[in-house]
């Protein structure tokens, strides 16, 4: 099958690849450039696993085409922390507040909670939740993401000021 | 400070959060190809010819394994829960002749990548004959109804008893008796993550290595050894991260023999990872249970007896569990009540559906919906409020320990705790007796709110025995080696505070190494909330033979006699003169075969226990849920609830939280949302996220999680209970029976979802 072109930058990091028209965002990610960060939980948009940031939005990679991205910027888990040593403050967070247990589901909520704090820097718990609703975790019961992005919310804050 | 008891965050999680904890799907091999699982479009039909030859035609196509390519191929065998029969009805890896539930793996191809692979299985043609499914249990133990296995002429793979008192007698004493049915629905774990293997075959030295096997990574290292043949010194298997287990996960599927098989049949590292489509017909289901129960009580409430008739919808195949969830429903029907006369008659039914297997809290959570529906059905004939039908017949704290009498398959002696109080301070933490003024006036004014109760006893610590072993390395860190594993709960960390309190080191310095059998000889593996209970109790006593060793090594080096060192800090003190240490890096050097042959000591600092026990200890607890049901949609609201659960002893409270919290997020998908559907001719209709409804964070409500640890077991060192299922166990119970009082009606089967609640509604006003 034939191959097209792709460039695109990664948590600030040029890529291109040469890949099938009909290969995954999330695969080209996962297989060809080994950004396995990006979890895969049901290839059809519903879990949020596979959340990653395209151009600053939130979107499901598993229901783009690679070459959709052409020319993106995009941002992925391995993007969030600040260095080798340091922790983003909604992974502290989540650390600290016990927001994850098997793992799968976190990197799609991480970063679909770093575009909620972006949109709407304190939210209440109900907007939380219902920016939440579209990332479905099996093992937490969710209260302690909530609150872990809470408390991210006000570090976030207090950086600012 | 010791570790045990405080809430230490997770030496799991800085990985996971910065993702690049690699998952099994996240395992690249060099020349990995890829599998993909042609699985039955047919619930029930005989396999007349597969015919892969356009398949084998694509480029990318390395070939397709059939049954015909597996020449002596073996029923993957049970490893526990041995009802005799089940045996029938065992699965071969790959289907030879029959096809029983639509998801049966038919062929597997393997290709250069997962695309190919799966577009290759569109062009293998198979002919089936249909031989006419068999959905319902009920209808499939009738004469006449389809046969799936030739050696369970009425589709019932297994049939026992449990008979204690004289129940007939007891019933003739009774001033009621209610005869009813109840019914639980087929839902399951449904892991984030889908199941995968990666599997290498090392050709020249006869080497197979897989990574992806959980949960009973050991078990499931001999099952492969039986089925292929290949010695268990020749197989290695490598537990990578896990995305959720609860009981499903990392059982031995057809698939953890198919993908070994191709990857030594063609020679090439092989990749297999499912679709979620594909996980919702073929990992295991469970929970579909009918009930007839019988109760008699005088009254007052006391319950004199009970008989059920339990229908365990197995799907179509005996899985590696055997019958789990009829052993565990049939046990534990009687919960935390004083029930002298009990009889249950278990039929475990064969139908043309997905094999099912254990799930979170396995036929608990189906019993306690039963019996606390019925507890509440009596109070409500006997006009008595349900929380006093359930004071009049908690097992006390003087009745312990008490013994339930003989059950078949399942100890049945509750070790210790006291389930009055536990339930009193939970009605009182409530608020019960306000919440009923409160219920009552909302009904005045036409809005339905209900309250529910569910009590529970649950089971743990599962046997009989558990394998640790405990090293300090060169450099001076503690390694711990168990036999456990994980699925995503945190038992690196829990193990880690349990032995660096131990040994007197920083958290920090102990590494714990479990699912890698070339690092790990012997495990029973993570499942029954058993991890803490054996693994820990395990890791304590090889820690204590670690202790000393090092305090004779020290005491040899220091000249000081064993009785006056301690250790702190990584190091072995003189006690009251702390410039006179050794550091455990100092005693690793000494314990070098060099230094410690000559000392006429064994090298090494190496120590392996292991902790047995047949002894099952028992956590008990309540669940409340208050509910408000809109009587226009039937949608169903959670207000309020309370769990609270005695665990013997806490070792890291914020994790037995997250333990509650998840299990409870469970339970109520399982009493609310999630169901797998099949039509009658066993097409199975939930087989995607929308279609099979998972609790999402707006549906699951902030609750009150209460765990505590007033009653430590005496079974195990530790005096641990176990932690993983207490948070689910109720929770069918207690919704059902809140949404029973909201809406004056009698819930007799889950889940809850709106059609049925309009139901009741509409049956509740026609019956005036």
């Amino acid at each position: 099958m034939s191959t097209r072109q792709v460039c695109l930058t990664i948590n600030g990091r040029e890529y291109t690849g040469a890949v099938e028209p009909r290969k995954l965002l999330t695969d080209f990610l996962r297989d060809d450039l080994g950004l396995t960060g990006t979890h895969v939980g049901c290839e059809q948009g519903v879990c949020g696993a596979c959340t990653v940031l395209l151009n600053g939005e939130p979107v499901r990679s598993c229901l783009l085409f690679a070459v959709q991205a052409n020319g993106a910027e995009l941002k992925t888990v391995e993007g969030m922390a600040p260095n080798a040593t340091e922790l983003h403050p909604l992974q502290e967070k989540f650390w600290e507040l016990h927001g994850l247990q098997c793992g799968f589901c976190t990197p799609g909520i991480l970063l679909t909670a770093e575009a909620l704090l972006k949109e709407i820097p304190h939210p209440s718990e109900e907007q939380i939740r219902e920016w939440l609703s579209g990332n479905l975790c099996r093992c937490t019961g969710y209260q302690n993401i909530v609150t872990a992005i809470h408390e991210a919310a006000k570090t976030l804050s207090e950086r600012r000021t | 400070m010791p570790y045990i008891g405080s809430s230490v965050k997770r030496k799991e999680d800085v990985r996971l959060l910065r993702g690049i904890g690699k998952y099994v799907g996240d395992i690249h091999r060099a020349g990995m190809v890829h599998a993909a699982i042609l699985r039955s479009t047919h619930a029930h039909a005989r396999l007349v010819k597969i015919d892969a030859a356009a398949a084998l035609k694509l480029p990318g196509v390395l070939g397709v394994l059939t049954a015909a390519d597996m020449p002596g191929l073996k029923t993957i065998p049970m490893r526990t829960g041995v009802i005799p029969g089940l045996e029938r009805s065992q699965q071969t890896p790959i289907a030879t002749t029959k096809v029983r539930y639509v998801g049966e793996p038919v062929a597997v191809v393997v290709a250069e990548n997962r695309y190919l692979a799966e577009d290759a299985l569109e062009w293998i043609d198979v002919e089936y004959a249909a031989q006419g499914a068999v959905i319902d249990a009920s209808e499939s133990m009738k004469p006449g109804a389809p046969r799936l296995h030739d050696a369970t002429p009425n589709n019932v793979a297994a049939n026992f008893q449990v008979d204690v008192g004289d129940v007939d007698e007891a019933f003739r004493d009774a001033d009621l008796i209610i005869e009813e049915e109840f019914s639980t629905q087929r839902h399951s774990a449904v892991p984030l993550e889908n199941r995968g293997l990666v599997a290498e075959w090392d050709e020249g030295r006869g080497l197979l290595t897989m990574w992806g096997p959980t949960k009973m990574t050991h078990t499931n290292w001999r099952i492969l050894s039986e089925l292929t043949g290949l010695p268990q010194s020749c197989i290695h298997f490598i537990e990578p991260e896990v995305g959720g287990g609860f009981g499903a996960r990392g059982e031995f599927y057809p698939e953890d023999f198919l993908i070994p098989f191709a990857a030594m049949h063609f020679r090439k590292p092989i990749c297999w990872i499912e679709d979620r489509s594909e996980n919702l017909k073929a990992m295991n289901q469970s929970r579909q249970q009918e009930h007839r129960v019988k109760i008699g009580v005088k009254k007052d409430g006391t319950i004199l007896a009970m008989d059920a008739e339990i229908l365990f919808d197995m799907g179509s195949y005996t899985r590696t569990h055997g019958g789990v969830p009829a052993i565990a429903a049939s046990a534990m029907l009687r919960g935390p009540f004083r029930v002298k006369n009990y009889r249950c008659n278990v039929f475990c039914v064969l139908t043309n559906k997905t094999p099912v297997g254990t799930y979170r809290s396995p036929g608990r959570y189906e019993a306690n919906f039963v019996r606390e529906r019925l507890l509440d059905m009596v109070a409500h004939r006997l006009k008595l409020d349900p929380a006093d039908v359930r004071r009049r017949n908690l097992i006390r704290h003087e009745e312990m320990p008490c013994d339930l009498g003989k059950h078949p398959f399942h100890s049945m002696v509750y070790d210790t705790g006291d389930f009055p109080g536990q339930f009193e301070r939970a009605l009182e933490r409530f608020g019960y007796e306000d919440l009923k003024a409160t219920c009552a006036a909302a009904k005045l004014e036409g809005r339905a709110v209900g309250v529910g109760i569910g009590c529970f006893v649950e089971t743990s610590g599962i046997g009989p025995w558990e394998y640790a072993r405990v090293e300090v390395d060169n450099a001076g860190q503690v390694v711990l080696y168990s036999g456990c594993n994980s699925v995503g709960q945190g038992i690196a960390t829990a193990l880690s505070q349990i032995v660096a309190d131990e040994l007197q080191v920083a958290i920090e310095n102990v590494r714990v190494v479990h699912g890698d059998t070339a690092k790990v000889p012997y495990g029973n593996g993570s499942n029954a909330s058993r991890s803490t209970v054996m693994a820990g109790s395990a890791a304590v006593g090889a820690s204590r033979k670690v202790k000393d060793k090092l305090l004779r090594l020290a005491a040899a080096n220091l000249e000081i006699d064993t009785a006056d060192l301690i250790l702190r800090d990584g190091r072995v003190v003189a006690r009251g003169a702390p410039e006179r240490a050794v550091s455990f890096k100092d005693l690793a050097r000494l314990a070098l075969p060099g230094a410690a042959l000559k000392n006429g000591m064994t090298p090494g600092i190496s120590e392996e226990d292991f902790f047995a026990t047949d002894k099952r200890p028992f956590p008990y607890g309540v669940h409340i849920a208050e509910v408000e049901v809109d009587k226009e949609t039937g949608k169903i609201k959670i207000l309020d609830y309370l769990v609270t659960e005695d665990i013997g002893r806490k070792i890291n409270p914020m994790i037995i939280e997250g333990q509650m919290a998840g299990g409870l997020a469970q339970g109520i998908g399982g009493a609310l949302l999630e169901e797998f559907v099949y039509d009658e001719d066993g097409q199975p209709l939930s087989t995607n996220f929308m279609d099979y409804l998972l609790p999402t964070a707006m549906e699951i409500p902030k609750a009150q999680l209460i765990s505590t640890e007033d009653f430590p077991s005496p079974h195990n060192p530790l005096g641990v209970k176990g932690a993983g299922e207490g948070g689910i166990t109720a929770a069918g119970a207690a919704l059902a029976n809140a949404v029973s009082n909201a809406l004056g009606v009698e819930v007799k089967k889950l889940p809850l979802k709106p059609d049925y609640v309009l139901q009741l509604i509409k049956d509740c006003q026609a019956a005036g």
